[in-house]
């Protein structure tokens, strides 16, 4: 398979940038993977692991809360809200994390980002159980 | 004419000023160091950030459909500021010149008429500002308690300015910040945030760019969290240029104070000389004298 160019930046830092073969996305429309060659597409992420393959058989797990893809034809760029690559990431940070959207849960009361609060938390709940795996 | 103790009190504390200056100097350089990583990492995110708005903009057509956000309200009567400096002092022109620049703005608004209103980020933008603007200040975020400066707080920032224009408190938003260059030079700026300044470009593609969800929809996020990126930048570069003015303040503080012990130790020297001729002399003259 073609490599293309795929980068990951967070607000804090870049996460990674290169070459790479396939990258897996959680969109909201449902996870997608992202060839090269792709058509131009824009799409929003939710909270999920994003899985980049680098080289065949040799893949990468990132936590990423919410965020952008964006694909043309120079590649693949993600704008991650937040990014927390699978070495660094504990069940002990994903408590901490799905604490915190509970607690945004409790603290609106706007039906809109309750939706939002409880989506995201469930979706932290599925990362926790595929990270025990 | 001081006394030999006197001179000798006064250059111990000028040594011991020197001492503070210069340890100031270096705890500046080195949070200098990583503040400047902080905001050279956020930069690629901006930038991209900006790139991909402008990409989607310069297909959008501005309606009544339009985000407010990057079409405005329409009107230009109440104007925000934003004022970013920092929460302390001791960092040459630093916060008076970002206070400066805020004022000078504010005073032109005021002058054709228009409203201001100011909310102050960091508590020395605030001292300096209210002498004058004490009620048009609406807010102070207080950043004193925060160590490492995160995501959350440029955050915490947007969520108030975009409840203030959810409620139709402004119109137009101007953030205030110090651009970080190098060392030396950090440059006062002014940036409208709302509605948002599009950089025209971005890649320009024939294909035809499939949105999923749907355009509109993604302009709707994207807005608000481009808004917090900018704000969470001006704070990065504002730290940045913080430490680097600390840092060249404290340098010419200590160079002043190394200055000023050459010139006391010079004085002390000669006054000590010139005791001790005046013993020699009274000496010599009383033995002749015998």
């Amino acid at each position: 398979m073609a490599p293309f160019t795929f980068e990951l930046v967070s607000p804090e830092r870049v996460l990674f940038s290169g070459s790479v073969e396939a990258v897996v996305l959680p969109a909201v429309e449902g996870d997608m993977t992202v060839l090269a060659g792709h058509a131009p597409m824009m799409t929003a992420l939710k909270t999920g692991f994003l899985v980049v393959t680098d080289n065949p058989g040799n893949g990468k797990r990132i936590l990423i809360r919410g965020g952008f893809a964006d694909i043309n034809q120079n590649g693949l760029t993600v704008l991650a809200e937040r990014a927390l690559p699978a070495e660094e990431l504990t069940t002990d940070v994903l408590d901490h994390e799905i604490l915190q959207a509970e607690m945004a849960y409790d603290a609106t009361n706007d039906p809109a980002a309750k939706h939002v609060a409880e989506a995201t938390i469930a979706q932290l709940r599925e990362a926790k159980e595929a990270l025990s795996f | 004419m001081p006394s030999l103790k006197d001179l000798r009190n006064r250059i111990a504390s000028v040594k011991a000023t020197q001492k503070i200056t210069k340890a100031m100097q270096m705890v500046a350089a080195a949070k200098l160091r990583r503040a400047q990583m902080a905001a050279e990492a956020a930069r690629p995110y901006a930038q991209r950030m900006s790139a991909v708005l402008g990409n989607i903009a310069s297909g959008v057509t501005v309606g009544p459909d339009t985000p407010r956000l990057l079409a405005g309200t329409g009107g230009d009567q109440v104007h925000l500021l934003v004022v970013c400096t920092a929460e302390r002092g001791l960092c040459g022109a630093f916060n008076s010149s970002i206070a400066r620049l805020a004022r000078d703005h504010a005073n032109r608004l005021l002058r054709e008429g228009k409203t201001v209103k100011i909310i102050c980020v960091g508590k020395k933008g605030y001292d300096i500002l209210r002498r004058q603007f004490a009620a048009q200040i609406i807010d102070l975020v207080d950043l004193r308690s925060v160590r490492t400066l995160g995501f959350e707080q440029g955050d915490q920032i947007a969520q108030k300015v975009l409840a203030l224009f959810e409620a139709g408190e402004f119109d137009v938003a101007t953030l205030f910040y110090s651009r970080f260059q190098s060392v030396i030079a950090q440059i006062p700026t002014a940036q409208q945030i709302i509605p948002a300044q599009i950089e025209a470009g971005g890649v320009s593609t024939d294909a035809v760019y499939d949105y999923e969800p749907d355009e509109g929809e993604i302009l709707a996020t994207l807005l608000p969290r481009n808004l917090t990126i900018q704000i969470f930048r001006a704070l990065l570069e504002n730290a940045a240029s913080e430490q680097g003015a600390r840092m060249s303040a404290m340098d010419s503080a200590t160079r002043n104070a190394g200055e000023m012990i050459k010139k006391q130790t010079m004085t002390y020297n000669r006054s000590r000389q010139a005791m001790i001729t005046k013993e020699l002399i009274e000496i010599i003259s009383g033995a002749e004298a015998l």
